[in-house]
């Protein structure tokens, strides 16, 4: 099931790509560590797959809020680049943090999508972006210029790039197939906490 | 005390000094009426970052990214909001252990008019006792300071959330004509 042809992902000409794939592709570009927080589910288990960083933050619920906690480091680390990524369901459940990005419009932001158009972890069922949803003309619309499908794995490089020099908040979507993640997390959530606090440079209870 | 906390006169102006003395540099809020002086005081004070999160849940997700970054947030909202946020509460906030500030403005109580307020506030104290979260209700100015002073302090030691509820006995909260 690869194939859209309705609504607005049928509208345009991207490339049915794979998640772990281009989390791979991601993560390669990665040279002044970067903090990437991985929204709950398939996004998560294919950051964790791609290689555990220390700069990686895994989500084990709040589902939606990986683009919000995204923010916070952003604005807590300027001189940092954050990467958040979030699947459609996710995305479509908190879409008005795409307004707040806009309106802090954080230089050190940027939001990768993965959209295969299905609540792929909950039992497939479709999501909005399936039918009508384009959610990078939401994302425009929300006041991030700087937003745009990824066509083919070369281009989806090109734009993460392009966004890592850090010259405003922008968002990257791309199509991707309904291939499983290829693991799964820990889930001690204490542990990815201080881990990912370690691997910014901050102190914690249990490092100071 | 501080000259800051002393020189202080409203509750207002004691939150924002108490945030200050305390380092709390970030301040995500959900609008509200009662609050709205408070958030005024923010805005016009570079110390802080101060901006409006369209919910709740996002305004705790901000402030945890923050302080995984190294920088201590709070977040305000009315009592209808925190309806919002226990499934961010139970699996962010609580299981990663982060020391979010919360202020709710309490309504639904002493003089509440509208009947959703009044239900949601029923519901707050008994979600925070049963997610171990500590609340404190504050309804006396005199014990404004030493309260938020100690708890943000407690809250970042133990590496554990802590809301503070601001009653209409502190803040005056909305009045309305019956």
């Amino acid at each position: 099931m690869t194939a859209k042809p309705a609504g607005a992902l049928g509208a345009h000409n991207a490339k049915v790509m794979n998640r772990f794939e281009l989390t791979k592709r991601l993560v390669a570009h990665l040279k002044r560590d970067e903090a990437v927080v991985g929204g709950i589910g398939n996004a998560n288990f294919d950051l964790w797959a791609s290689g555990q960083r220390a700069q990686n933050f895994y989500m084990l619920g709040s589902m939606g809020l990986a683009i919000p906690i995204a923010l916070g480091v952003a604005i807590a680390q300027p001189q940092r680049h954050v990467i958040a990524l979030e699947g459609d369901g996710s995305l479509l459940m908190q879409l008005g943090c795409l307004a707040t990005v806009a309106e802090r419009s954080p230089k050190n932001l940027t939001i990768v999508v993965w959209d295969n158009g299905i609540y792929q972890i909950t039992g497939s069922q479709p999501t909005a972006s399936s039918a009508a949803a384009d959610l990078v003309a939401i994302s425009r619309g929300a006041g991030i210029a700087n937003s745009s499908w990824a066509a083919d794995e070369a281009d989806f490089e090109r734009l993460a790039a392009s966004a890592l020099k850090g010259e405003g908040p922008s968002l990257i979507a791309a199509r991707i197939d309904n291939k499983p993640a290829v693991a799964t997390t820990d889930r001690d959530p204490v542990q990815i906490r201080e881990r990912f606090m370690r691997g910014l440079g901050v102190k914690t209870r249990s490092n100071s | 005390m501080t000259d800051s906390r002393t020189r202080a006169t409203t509750w207002h102006d004691i939150v924002l000094a108490t945030l200050k003395e305390n380092d709390v540099r970030l301040v995500v809020y959900v609008p509200d009426r009662v609050f709205t002086p408070l958030i005024k005081a923010l805005h016009a004070d570079l110390f802080f970052t101060t901006f409006a999160a369209t919910r709740e849940e996002e305004a705790l997700g901000i402030v945890s990214g923050a302080w995984m970054g190294g920088m201590r947030g709070a977040v305000l909202m009315q009592t209808s909001g925190f309806g919002t946020i226990p499934n961010a509460l139970a699996s962010l906030v609580v299981p990663c252990q982060i020391p979010a500030l919360i202020f709710v403005s309490e309504r639904g109580t002493l003089g509440e008019f509208n009947l959703g307020q009044a239900l949601v506030c029923k519901t707050m104290r008994p979600v925070l006792n049963s997610l171990a979260v500590e609340n404190i209700t504050i309804t006396r100015q005199d014990e404004l300071a030493f309260s938020i002073d100690r708890s943000i302090k407690q809250a970042v030691a133990t590496q554990a959330p802590v809301t503070f509820i601001l009653s209409p006995l502190l803040t005056g909260g909305k009045v309305f004509e019956a």
